[in-house]
């Protein structure tokens, strides 16, 4: 019970209490003074081999506000442009005395190779590796569902039954996908799956949809996950247009006015306006975007909370 | 002249025997033989000296990984007496003076004939047919030519590279990958893939190339050999295509007929490979292919790299593994320890068929008159795998594992270069 890889081998109670310490987090960043003294003295490390500003960010200001060091490594100008290698890299920050070690890297599965390869003895908090998974984004995302659905102040030890997530786009490269689809479902909640067939994994259950209209007619989602398309997806033929991936995949004006007006519209950021997201749905009333943006530094609190001091359980 | 006797040792064929060894000739095969020096083999299968159709023995060029010498010792000691050393070397393989150099540096070293394989095209390129021609005719006396690591997926070239070796009686070597379906791919594309985020390399990207392939044989009437089939599907149209009477071999590697696609679960890339680890219904069907003779032969793709090159994140690693001292013993539990197949086609997998599809004549045949090149197995040892063996490097995804089978004794030109066990030093091989 030392670090956060994966939201695939989370049990339902251990992600409710996550939830549960990230809605007091929540509580503390409302409050005039919303500094916690819980990490002073101990080092965090944001490591990141990939450029993500706001994950950057989001877990810096988390680690600030429980008064952790925070050190940020940021491979690009550093020595791993010039050929060391991942272990060196970790091997050589853990020797300085770290506690707990933040990674965004591009290779999927790098986290739990610093995890596992017996390279350090040091919790890891994955950021997102590759097109694997990025566990922090899920509990955010599933603690800004549970707000909406109960609401706020009256999410404690509430998991996700019943609710209908339609999770939308390159599901293919998706870390974002594959940590909400293992977390919603070990919550209870019916997930599905919306994607060109080009852009739709193997695996991952039988709620797979290739018409977004058909899906959102017989599923009556309560809440649709919108995910970033990569431009690059276009060159390598995954589809032919942008205008065509927002006509047939988008959430656009038209499908967004369909919707009951109940229905949350999620997207993890950063998003492109006018491919699989109109303006108009994303910036609404509807739209929880900037909730998971606040969510992401409780989430991050109440996960670093629970490696660093040791007093809760996360998974192995 | 001094004889060496193996007494009492079982044949492939169940027979007991004495076998007396004289210089390097195989001189008698009986009972109550004498001889010089007397082994006793009782309990030990003789078998045909083991040719390994694939190796990479990494010399000239990535001396760290491995070289003709640390190579072809581990080959002994996996009761090799001869392998096939792979073009991509740095130089390539792919000129006379190249093969020359890899066959004096094999014979210079004294454990196994080595017998270099062309490169088909130049640089490995894929882009013109290096002088195939040239290395037949050198005194490597090239047969086998092959791009392996990567495919020749030039359809024109690869029919006229087919067509040309027949002028010496070559073969082509095709490593069956379509370059287009595998770009950036990691391991088997599959629910494992999906599931781990790692690119995928399809089953279709070999079969369309193996496809395409036994046809183009057809076309031009020549002989194809394919390396290392991993699928289902290659195995069902390399079946179609012997039915069908085109002239087509096939090897699977030990890997293959173990390790499936959920090892990389652990991503450790000491199980990536290429072609990739693939599911336990491509590992069943490639075992049942090896046993009903669709699949000709085994043949390691020993694939040495440095640690650095495995001691990182998935993406980042080589493809590869070793596995020349391994191979007997995969063999032995899919054929013997299985109940489905006997000694007579495991020797021929190891040995009669490879050294028959490149045309090694002293090798690939236990019988009087012939030279003496055989490998004893204990066949009830049960070994626990060690990472390190005397290759020179330690990608082993065999280690900790429980395999059945050792190689006891190999004799290679009549001298052991293995003897009860241990590989026998240079200077007394010499």
């Amino acid at each position: 019970m030392k670090h956060l890889l994966s939201t695939a081998n989370i049990s339902s109670d251990e992600a409710i209490g996550i939830l549960d310490l990230a809605d007091e987090m929540s509580l503390v960043n409302q409050r005039e003074s919303r500094k916690l003294p819980t990490l002073r003295n101990k080092t965090v490390v944001n490591l990141f081999f990939e450029d993500s500003t706001r994950t950057r960010i989001s877990f810096e200001i988390a680690a600030k506000r429980l008064s952790a060091d925070l050190i940020n490594f940021s491979a690009i100008g550093s020595s791993v442009s010039k050929g060391e290698s991942l272990k060196d890299t970790v091997q050589t920050l853990a020797a300085s005395g770290v506690d707990a070690f933040v990674v965004r890297h591009s290779a999927s599965g790098a986290a739990y190779n610093l995890a596992h390869r017996g390279w350090i003895d040091t919790p890891v908090i994955n950021a997102g590796d590759g097109t694997h998974e990025h566990p922090t984004q899920a509990l955010l995302d599933a603690m800004t569902i549970r707000e909406r659905i109960y609401g706020n102040g009256n999410t404690k030890g509430k998991d996700l039954d019943g609710v209908k997530v339609a999770i939308v786009g390159d599901i293919s490269h998706s870390r974002v996908a594959r940590s909400n689809f293992h977390l919603l479902n070990t919550l209870g909640a019916e997930v599905h799956l919306v994607a060109p067939p080009t852009l739709m994994p193997g695996g991952f259950g039988s709620n797979k949809h290739f018409d977004f209209d058909d899906a959102l007619k017989s599923v009556k989602p309560d809440v649709v996950m919108m995910l970033r398309v990569q431009l690059e997806r276009m060159s390598a033929s995954f589809f032919p247009s942008e205008s065509e991936y927002h006509r047939i995949w988008g959430l656009t004006a038209e499908r967004f006015q369909n919707l009951s007006a109940k229905t949350a519209i999620m997207h993890p950021g950063p998003m492109n306006r006018g491919l699989e997201i109109s303006s108009i749905a994303a910036d609404s009333e509807q739209s929880t975007i900037l909730q998971q943006v606040a969510n992401g530094i409780n989430v991050r609190m109440a996960v670093l909370y629970s490696l660093i001091s040791g007093e809760k359980a996360v998974n192995e | 002249m001094n004889s060496i006797v193996l007494k009492g040792a079982q044949l492939s064929d169940g027979r007991e025997v004495d076998i007396r060894i004289t210089a390097d000739k195989i001189e008698a095969i009986g009972s109550n033989l004498a001889g010089d020096q007397v082994i006793d083999c009782s309990g030990l299968i003789a078998l045909a000296g083991f040719v390994d159709l694939h190796t990479h023995l990494r010399e000239p060029g990535y001396e760290a990984s491995e070289t003709v010498l640390t190579g072809t010792q581990s080959a002994a000691l996996g009761g090799f007496t001869a392998v096939h050393a792979m073009a991509n070397t740095d130089p390539v393989a792919d000129t006379a003076g190249v093969v020359e150099q890899i066959r004096s540096l094999g014979i210079e070293a004294g454990y196994v004939d080595v017998f270099p394989i062309g490169a088909v095209t130049v640089g490995l390129e894929g882009k013109q047919l290096a002088e195939l021609g040239a290395m037949a005719q050198s005194k490597a006396a090239v047969k086998v030519f092959s791009d392996d690591g990567k495919c020749v997926s030039d359809p024109l070239l690869m029919r006229r590279a087919l067509e040309y070796v027949k002028a010496f009686g070559g073969v082509i070597a095709q490593h069956a990958q379509e370059p287009r379906l595998t770009e950036g791919a990691q391991m088997n594309a599959g629910l494992v893939s999906s599931e781990l985020g790692l690119a995928g390399w399809p089953a279709v990207a070999e079969e369309s190339i193996i496809a395409r392939d036994v046809l183009l044989a057809e076309h031009v009437g020549s002989r194809i050999h394919i390396c290392h089939l991993s699928t289902k599907g290659s195995v069902e149209i390399v079946r179609w295509a012997k039915s069908r009477g085109i002239n087509v071999t096939a090897e699977v590697t030990p890997h293959h007929l173990l390790l499936t696609d959920e090892l990389a679960r652990s991503y450790d890339p000491i199980y990536k490979v290429n072609p990739p680890l693939r599911t336990e219904a491509d590992v069943l069907a490639l075992r049942e292919a090896l046993i009903d003779g669709t699949i000709d032969i085994v043949a390691t793709d020993h694939a040495p790299h440095p640690i650095e090159a495995k001691d990182c994140e998935w993406n980042a690693a080589a493809f590869g593994m070793v596995g020349l001292e391994t191979a007997a013993s995969v063999a032995q539990l899919v054929l013997i320890e299985s109940g489905k197949s006997d000694w007579k086609r495991l020797e021929s997998v190891l040995s009669s068929k490879p050294a028959e599809i490149a045309g090694d004549a002293n090798h690939g045949e236990l019988a009087v008159g012939r030279t003496a090149n055989l490998t004893l197995i204990d066949p009830k040892a049960q070994r626990k795998i060690a990472r390190e063996t005397a290759s020179k490097s330690v990608n082993n995804p065999y280690t900790d594992r429980e395999l059945p089978g050792a190689v006891i004794h190999t004799i290679f030109n009549g001298r052991f270069t293995v003897l009860n066990g241990a590989l026998q030093k240079q200077e007394e091989i010499a």
